[in-house]
């Protein structure tokens, strides 16, 4: 029982090879994950990509189709109860009881979770405090936004004060104003010493938040890294720029790789094309030299990568949600 | 990490788990299943109370049913009305006891489609707890039904013979009945796709239930092959038992028969039910 108990413990979480089918479709395709204590890893892919699939069965809602998952050490398959105790899950819907009030949600999870009545309680309202929803405690669930329901649903994970949490897509449809609240709860929580493993579509929610972060295409990871490394891999900027006359987009590009030394990325409409700068103030050069070309542009803007270019990048192919994606979701849906 | 844990000390800690976590039970115990269970009993009576069109079946339902099946058959059947009575109030009993649980099924499928159920999957708690609260919180709408069956006959005139423990006894066996027989619903919630599928399943199963059973009229009317199905459905057992209670005041071996059929059924389903609805995570 010792022999690999020093290096396990270090990990939070430890996947080898999981797998998970919904009919023919390899929903996770053998992914390894490693989040060590302590830390925020971030999950990032596209709608249908396999993260939510990958975080229910570390939390043992799904069972794997394969491969082998621990939770500090302990095993998912073998010990699920144990493995519940250690974990604290928000979904990527509120989940929440729409038939009570927050306060009697908190207390029904409390009393669920052994508190006595006073303590469960106790526990309600200091949570209820501390997402700022005090006064909206007696309200029943459906007179609640977006964010307030998250807030709450977040609160009921941490009533038994998980040493791990499992964030599927935790600010989805907020508004930028309650986006920055959440990560600002996040913060909060990794500062107390949780651990947090949290799956987005957003690049810059991984940026803000993750220490590392790992990229999921398809079931796959198709990378692995700091947010910095990661969009090393793209540049630290692009210029997305727009042609008077698409028909000069050869000469253009040809302006770019003598310039800038990179490959730039053509999109779809016409006379658009996107250069990777390894510096945000490298677009003027390119400017310039697109000028003394007499090559005219429409616009011309400068903007830092995006998740499309990192998937671009990473797997040479736009992070857009395919009709399989789609019959992912579907079958996942069937499946619970 | 660990002193974030609430420290409940397990003595029967396996190889696997390792530091940090080997404080930790690996099931829940008796005590936590039954403390749990009564939370969502709890959560299921709140439920109830803001959603009161779910009493609809067990309050109007008896009424009606007692005083149509009463004026509608009791001529033909035994000569008047309140002839009638000691024969169609313990059918009717069981009859809404069936209906009642019925309900416990659909609700639970309906509720199991709603988000929250995905918390009460990834909560340590007993596998059970999230099935055995809703049915301990029916035992409210079986007594409902129950009461206001017994009540309505009295209003028409039934004079039971088995005085007020003979009725009491009957008025519980029909409690435990329903009780009982909602566990298959119950299972049925848990495999069934849609609410709407677990509707058809359950009507497809009660009306020969209690149709060809002895509630409405003495199985020696019966043609022979009916008589042979009708005899050994539960519900007959359940019918005379609470006949005899309730008329006789007496504890016949029917109440033992109704009594191990409700065990007999309790015993398969509950475990089934359990079963279907930790796979479907």
């Amino acid at each position: 029982m010792t022999t690999n108990t020093a290096t396990t413990t270090e990990l939070a979480v430890s996947a080898h090879g999981l797998v998970k089918t919904f009919g023919d479709l390899r929903a996770v395709d053998g992914v390894d994950l490693e989040v060590r204590r302590g830390e925020v890893f971030g999950v990032l892919g596209p709608n249908g990509a396999g993260k939510t699939t990958m975080l229910q069965m570390l939390a043992t809602l799904l069972p794997m189709d394969g491969g082998r998952a621990e939770i500090f050490g302990v095993d998912v398959k073998q010990h699920p109860h144990v493995v519940r105790q250690l974990v604290g899950v928000t979904g990527q819907y509120a989940s929440v009881d729409e038939n009570l009030t927050a306060r009697e949600n908190l207390f029904l999870f409390g009393r669920l979770l052994g508190l006595e009545k006073k303590k469960a309680r106790a526990t309600g309202e200091e949570l209820l405090g501390r997402f700022g929803l005090t006064d909206a405690g007696d309200k029943q669930i459906s007179q609640f936004s977006g964010g307030m329901r998250r807030r709450l649903d977040l609160a009921a994970s941490l009533i038994h004060r998980p040493p791990l949490i499992f964030l599927d897509e935790p600010t989805t449809g907020l508004d930028p104003r309650t986006r920055g609240q959440m990560w600002d709860t996040i913060r909060e929580l990794v500062a107390q010493g949780c651990t947090v493993l949290l799956t987005t579509q957003y690049l810059d929610e991984a940026d803000q938040l993750a220490d590392r972060i790992a990229v999921i295409d398809r079931g796959n990871k198709v990378a692995e890294g700091t947010p910095d490394q990661l969009k090393s891999q793209v540049g630290s900027s692009t210029l997305q720029l727009r042609l008077l006359d698409p028909a000069q987009t050869g000469q253009a590009v040809d302006v770019v790789r003598r310039v800038v030394g990179e490959e730039p990325v053509l999109t779809p409409e016409a006379g658009g094309i996107n250069v990777p700068l390894p510096d945000a103030n490298r677009a003027a050069d390119v400017l310039i030299g697109l000028r003394e070309q007499e090559l005219l542009i429409t616009s011309a803007t400068v903007q830092k990568p995006t998740l499309d270019e990192v998937f671009m990048a990473l797997t040479g192919h736009a992070a857009e949600e395919s009709p399989e994606d789609n019959m992912a979701n579907d079958e996942m849906e069937a499946a619970r | 990490m660990t002193t974030l844990l609430s420290p409940t000390v397990d003595e029967t800690v396996t190889a696997t788990t390792h530091v940090g976590a080997q404080d930790l039970p690996a099931r829940p115990s008796v005590r936590d299943t039954v403390s749990q269970s009564l939370a969502m009993a709890w959560r299921a009576t709140k439920k109830m109370r803001r959603n009161p069109e779910q009493f609809f079946d067990v309050t109007i339902q008896p009424l009606l049913f007692t005083a149509m099946f009463a004026y509608i058959f009791g001529g033909a059947i035994s000569g008047s009305v309140k002839d009638y009575l000691p024969i169609i109030i313990p059918g009717i009993l069981a009859q809404t006891a069936l209906t009642a649980c019925m309900a416990t099924g659909i609700q639970l499928r309906e509720d199991m489609d709603k988000g929250v159920f995905d918390r009460f999957k990834s909560l340590p708690i007993a596998r059970i707890a999230p099935l055995a609260g809703p049915a301990i919180a029916d035992l409210l709408r079986y007594g409902t039904a129950a009461t206001l069956t017994i009540l309505t006959g009295l209003a028409m005139g039934y004079r039971p013979g088995g005085g007020f423990l003979g009725v009491l006894a009957g008025w519980l066996l029909t409690i435990v009945a329903g009780w009982s027989l909602a566990w298959i619903f119950t299972w049925l919630g848990t495999i069934a796709r849609s609410a709407q599928a677990v509707q058809g399943i359950s009507m497809m199963i009660m009306f020969p239930l209690t149709f060809l059973s002895n509630a409405f009229v003495p199985s020696s009317t019966l043609p022979g092959w009916l008589r042979a199905f009708v005899q050994v459905n539960p519900v007959s057992h359940v019918v005379t038992a609470v006949r005899d209670l309730t008329n006789e005041g007496h504890v016949t071996a029917q109440v033992g028969w109704a009594l191990l059929g409700c065990a007999v059924v309790v015993a398969i389903f509950l475990p089934l039910s359990v079963r279907s609805y930790s796979r479907k995570m």
